[in-house]
């Protein structure tokens, strides 16, 4: 099939960037969508032009590297998977294709289609862990879970932390990712011990950060490709509400 | 606003949506009210009913708290919004649109105009009932300002009953995306509930919506 690309061109995080239009052809529906930028960027180094920057690791939908807000959809058309295990048959022969960076204030470009999101690490660094002294590694049934719990925590636990719920949102707003992290905690005695503080302490560097509100809009959950569900929104509202009303005063 | 600004993202919401779900309450009372004007010719129990809200002194503490309540609702919104926009200074160039709340899209804008239409009617109504002269009206029952002449008189105006209409309809929109939006953020969500309240919501909103449209349409077209 043959493609128009309107890609955002933008030499470093403080050049000024522009939109440009490349011309592929004979590309392959089997194709993902990032072999497909594959071949563009072989045709630009082949005329001595720069390639298009992106992020991308392992290419089978786990590490979360893969980002791209495509014809105004995080990772694309298909629902519930990333850029990289997209293929090109949810594109028609002929049609433009309009690929642009994540755009929030605290996930700066860095280049083209790449941008900065340690303000995701930061985030974790505040609270996304479990203080445990590691030692041998425990029986598997000394801690008794419920398997409700033991359930909602692995789907928390999926968010590979793309960053796609803060592109989908109108308001920028990280809300499902911490939403996530805090719950995969939160859900688990092990992760109960410091929950009060874990809430608090990422929800305060979440909004230091300059991401936006949560308005209920829920385009992120519509937009994750791991499908994490909002309710751990409304888990992590809950926790919060809790947190700050029996925390002792300093 | 200093203080405002330092609460938390979630603090805010749940301020918001405490103040919302008040102003939600507030919204029933004052549409009974209302609906008791088309009950008889003589408006005896409507008017009756504002001289109750005029004169009781805990209506009129109340007064005060349902003040309250709409300043902090509208701070708290204007301040969550304008942080929303500067969390995104680039916008994109294809817009998205896999919001699964349409109406939570324009909360300020159909907030914005459910604030306008708010300043009019509090002078229209408002302060022309405390402070400007209203001829009374007697009736078996007593004496009382006859306050449900003055609505009659304003609905007969086509144009203000099309802005009525419109604003009512805005305030609809509003509260189909609040209501539920509330209990989200308190944290209140549950699988077996959530669609319940979602529902409910919705139907409560057309409820009020079409409540507060009678009116006025009654009397235009009577
Ligand atoms: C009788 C009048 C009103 C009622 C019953 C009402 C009710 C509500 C409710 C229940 C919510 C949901 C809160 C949440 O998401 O947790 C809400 C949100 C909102 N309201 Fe109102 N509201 C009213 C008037 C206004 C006015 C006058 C404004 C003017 C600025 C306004 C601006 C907003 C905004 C911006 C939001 C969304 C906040 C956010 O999610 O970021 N509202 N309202
Ligand atoms: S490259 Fe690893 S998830 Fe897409």
């Amino acid at each position: 099939m043959d493609l128009t690309l309107r890609i955002w061109r933008q030499a470093s995080a403080d050049a000024k960037g522009k939109f440009v239009n490349y011309q592929v052809k004979g590309i392959s529906e089997e194709a993902s969508f990032l072999e497909m930028l594959d071949v563009l960027n072989e045709s630009l180094v082949m005329k001595n032009e720069e390639p298009v920057a992106f992020d991308h690791d392992c290419r089978e939908g786990i590490c979360g590297a893969c980002s791209l807000y495509i014809n105004g959809r995080p990772h694309g058309p298909d629902k519930g998977i990333t850029t990289c295990q997209m293929h090109m048959r949810n594109f028609k022969n002929g049609e433009t294709i309009v690929i642009e960076p994540w755009r929030a204030k605290p996930f700066p470009v860095i280049k083209d289609l790449m941008v900065d999101r340690s303000a995701f690490d930061e985030i974790i660094q505040a609270g996304g862990f479990i203080s445990v002294r590691t030692g041998g590694i425990p029986d598997a049934n000394a801690i008794p879970i419920p398997k409700l719990n033991a359930d909602l925590a692995m789907d928390a636990a999926a968010c590979i932390g793309c960053g796609a719920c803060v592109a989908a949102c109108k308001n920028a707003s990280a809300m499902l990712f911490v939403a996530a992290k805090v719950s995969q905690f939160a859900l688990l005695p092990q992760g109960r011990l410091e929950a009060s503080e874990r809430v608090r302490n990422m929800v305060g560097k979440m909004d230091e950060l300059g991401f936006g509100n949560c308005t209920n809009t829920y385009a992120c959950e519509a937009e994750c490709p791991k499908e994490i569900s909002v309710t751990h929104i409304a888990r992590m509202n809950r926790e919060y509400l809790v947190a700050k009303v029996t925390a002792p005063k300093e | 606003m200093g203080k405002t600004l330092q609460y938390s993202s979630i603090t805010k919401k749940i301020i918001m949506s405490l103040a919302g779900l008040f102003l939600t309450s507030f919204l029933v009372v004052h549409l009974i009210i209302n609906l008791l004007i088309l009950f008889d010719d003589s408006r005896e129990l409507f008017n009756q009913a504002a001289h109750f809200m005029a004169t009781n002194p805990l209506i009129q503490i109340f007064q005060w708290v349902l003040f309250a309540g709409f300043i902090i609702h509208i701070i708290f919104g204007v301040v969550l919004q304008i942080q929303n926009w500067l969390a995104r200074p680039v916008r994109y160039e294809k817009k998205g649109s896999s919001e699964q709340s349409y109406f939570s899209k324009f909360m300020i804008h159909t907030g914005a105009i459910v604030l306008i239409f708010l300043v009019i009617h509090f002078v229209n109504f408002f302060v022309k009932a405390k402070f400007g002269h209203i001829e009374s009206i007697s009736y078996a029952s007593g004496t009382y300002e006859d306050l449900g002449w003055l609505i009659v008189e304003l609905f007969k105006d086509g144009a203000y009953v099309v802005f009525y209409v419109v604003a009512i309809l805005l305030l609809g929109f509003h509260l189909d995306h609040g209501f539920q939006s509330a209990f989200q953020s308190l944290g209140l969500q549950h699988s077996r509930y959530t669609p319940f309240i979602k529902l409910a919501g919705t139907l409560f909103s057309a409820l009020i919506t079409l409540g507060f449209i009678a009116i006025p349409l009654v009397i235009y077209f009577s």
